[in-house]
């Protein structure tokens, strides 16, 4: 990567400082304490030098990212920079893409989850997923759609209505649905729907959870619903999430990463705590983009 | 505020669009016209017939052309037959459907693309084998060994009713007939059923991988709930080509004019073989009867293919 030296500086010195010498954020993240960011390398997950390849097309170059336990952290950037290819390497989703490729390493609580003896089934059990577009299974009802992910991942449930009742509350959305459980998943409005898989992804009771821009279907209201389901979440588990919206970042991350490509494959800019981000930057770059004068 | 008059909207078109239109338009209602004369062909020259038998026409097994004088009067019932064809029929959708599902499975998820492209080709030039290489193929080859699978079926099941047969002989049964319809549905079902397959949506699967799913787990929740109403078109389609299947039946089957369930007894019924059987040495009277046969017979496929079609049609709206 010698073409951009400020890259070069950014990997190697913010990586490992997001997880050891950062103070607590200051704005409404009062939950937040630094004895949760004090621990680095076996928690959490981690990604070191990865790379990314769509057949011959370089998507991604050396990132490294430490994303601390019990931690929010926004992925942003112009689209095509790279960011869920990113997100979707972080749970070896990536693999189900034809002819994609990878280098480096994830480390997943200080294991590598690309290692030969990984079983990608479970790393995906542990590590949740939400994507852009709501989809829950259109041939399940609400309930089943929530215990959907223990009947694939062969695990047994002891009380499966205390599950869908917490799992449906924790995503904000059991009061709505509760007098209808068995109507189909698909009956929901977006919002709703949204909020029913990350009720899905829950069930599982994930260690990380991984969000794929997942307010960009919704309207407002229903985005300030999600919003505070993810702030609620981070207090038990590691969430990355992919988004557009700045104010989104500035709402519920702790964190900040700013990816851009210039044209070649995409790459990690600048991470740091996200009111560092927003209002002092390292990098001009990222100053730009934040302030909304390109992307 | 006054309502405006509305306006009408001319479109002019040019010549050559108008050309186009004609020539498109009456393509297209030549082939409902061809339709309709030959269901009226059909129906004006088997009318004395119905007139005749009425209802028993359907539910008689007898097919007598009689001496054509009073003392020995015809009889004509086609009950045996068409639920020979139906029989049958059902016995190759039963072989066929899970077969069609594997292969479409095999095909759209787990194959490499050096095997995918190939098969599938293979697979739309086995649809195009003429019928009677599958008859002559299945007298020569199928049948012997058929025969003895029927016979094995017979003895360990035989406590269940339909594998139980009258007299040890297993050859030209409606079993058998199967078997080779089953082969020639297939080509038919598999590529429906592909197509459909094809269709499930990558955002659900992508789902149940996120959630810890094989790729089993996938195509169970996502993919075959998804495709189903599209594979019963497709095995809808197939169920039209073995109903109205004449010359492989005719090779491999025993056509015998009594209502047989036993389906590994060698004694079966087929209305389009029956028609192609008798027409050459029919009584005009006779001819009658079976352009009434043939008459029930294209009712009846065309019911199933119009269902079928709706089915697969509903299944794409839906998607």
């Amino acid at each position: 990567m010698s073409e951009n030296n400020g890259h070069d500086i950014n990997t190697e010195v913010i990586t490992p400082s997001l997880g050891t010498t950062m103070n607590t954020p200051t704005e409404d993240r009062t939950h937040r304490n630094a004895d949760n960011l004090a621990v680095n390398g076996l928690t959490g997950l981690e990604a070191r030098g990865v790379h990314a390849w769509f057949n011959k097309h370089h998507a991604l170059a050396d990132v490294s990212l430490h994303f601390p336990q019990n931690t929010v952290t926004g992925l942003i950037g112009p689209s095509g920079c790279g960011k869920s290819t990113f997100l979707r390497l972080l749970n070896r989703m990536h693999e189900f893409i034809p002819r994609a490729a990878m280098a480096g390493e994830v480390l997943f609580n200080g294991e590598d989850i690309y290692a030969p003896d990984v079983d990608p089934t479970e790393i995906r059990k542990r590590i949740g997923m939400v994507f852009q577009k709501p989809n829950p299974f259109p041939s399940m009802t609400i309930a089943e759609n929530v215990l959907a992910g223990p009947k694939l991942a062969k695990v047994k449930v002891e009380n499966k209505d205390e599950l869908l009742e917490d799992c449906l509350t924790r995503a904000g959305l059991w009061k709505e649905v509760k007098d209808r459980l068995k109507a189909s998943g698909s009956s929901l409005s977006g919002g709703q729907q949204q909020r029913l898989c990350i009720a899905r992804a829950l069930a599982l009771k994930p260690e990380a959870l991984l969000l794929d821009e997942p307010c960009s279907a919704l309207d407002p209201g229903s985005t300030l619903r999600v919003e505070e389901t993810i702030v609620q979440l981070s207090q038990t588990m590691t969430i990355v999430i992919v988004t557009h919206n700045m104010q989104q970042a500035a709402r519920v991350s702790d964190y900040c990463a700013f990816f851009l490509s210039d044209g070649g494959p995409g790459q990690l800019v600048e991470a740091d705590l996200t009111t560092n981000i927003f209002s002092n930057p390292r990098d001009q770059r990222t100053a730009d983009y934040v302030q909304g004068r390109f992307g | 505020m006054s309502t405006p008059e509305q306006r009408e909207i001319i479109i002019r078109r040019g010549r050559a669009d108008t050309i186009f239109r004609g020539v498109i338009a009456s393509g297209a209602m030549l082939s409902l016209v061809v339709l309709a004369l030959i269901a009226g062909f059909l129906l004006f020259r088997g009318l004395e017939v119905f007139k005749d038998f009425g209802f028993s026409f359907l539910t008689g097994t007898q097919w007598d052309a009689g001496s054509g004088d009073a003392s020995a009067p015809a009889h004509f019932g086609i009950a045996a037959m068409l639920i020979g064809s139906i029989v049958t029929a059902v016995i190759a959708l039963i072989v066929a459907v899970p077969f069609a599902i594997a292969v479409s499975l095999f095909l759209e998820y787990y194959a490499p693309q050096f095997i995918r492209k190939p098969l599938t080709a293979i697979l739309d030039l086995v649809a195009a084998i003429p019928s009677v290489i599958y008859g002559i193929w299945g007298y020569a080859i199928l049948m012997p060994k058929a025969a003895g699978w029927a016979k094995s079926l017979n003895s360990w099941f035989d406590w269940i009713w339909i594998f139980k047969v009258p007299a040890p002989i297993f050859d030209r049964s409606p079993f058998i007939a199967g078997l080779l319809l089953a082969l020639m549905v297939l080509p038919i079902t598999t590529s429906v059923a592909r197509e459909v397959y094809s269709q499930a949506p990558r955002d659900q699967i992508d789902a149940a991988y996120g959630l810890g799913g094989t790729k089993w787990g996938g195509i169970r929740t996502v993919v075959m709930p998804f495709g189903r109403s599209g594979l019963v078109g497709g095995a809808m389609l197939g169920l039209g080509r073995a109903l109205g299947e004449t010359i492989a039946v005719y090779l491999v089957l025993n056509l015998v004019f009594k209502v047989n369930f036993q389906i590994l007894a060698s004694a079966g019924g087929n209305v389009a073989s029956l028609i192609a059987t008798r027409f050459g040495e029919a009584t005009p009277y006779e001819l009658k009867a079976l352009m009434a046969a043939g008459l029930v017979l294209f009712l009846v496929t065309l019911a199933v293919n119009a269902a079928a079609t709706y089915i697969v049609s509903r299944s794409r709206t839906s998607a």
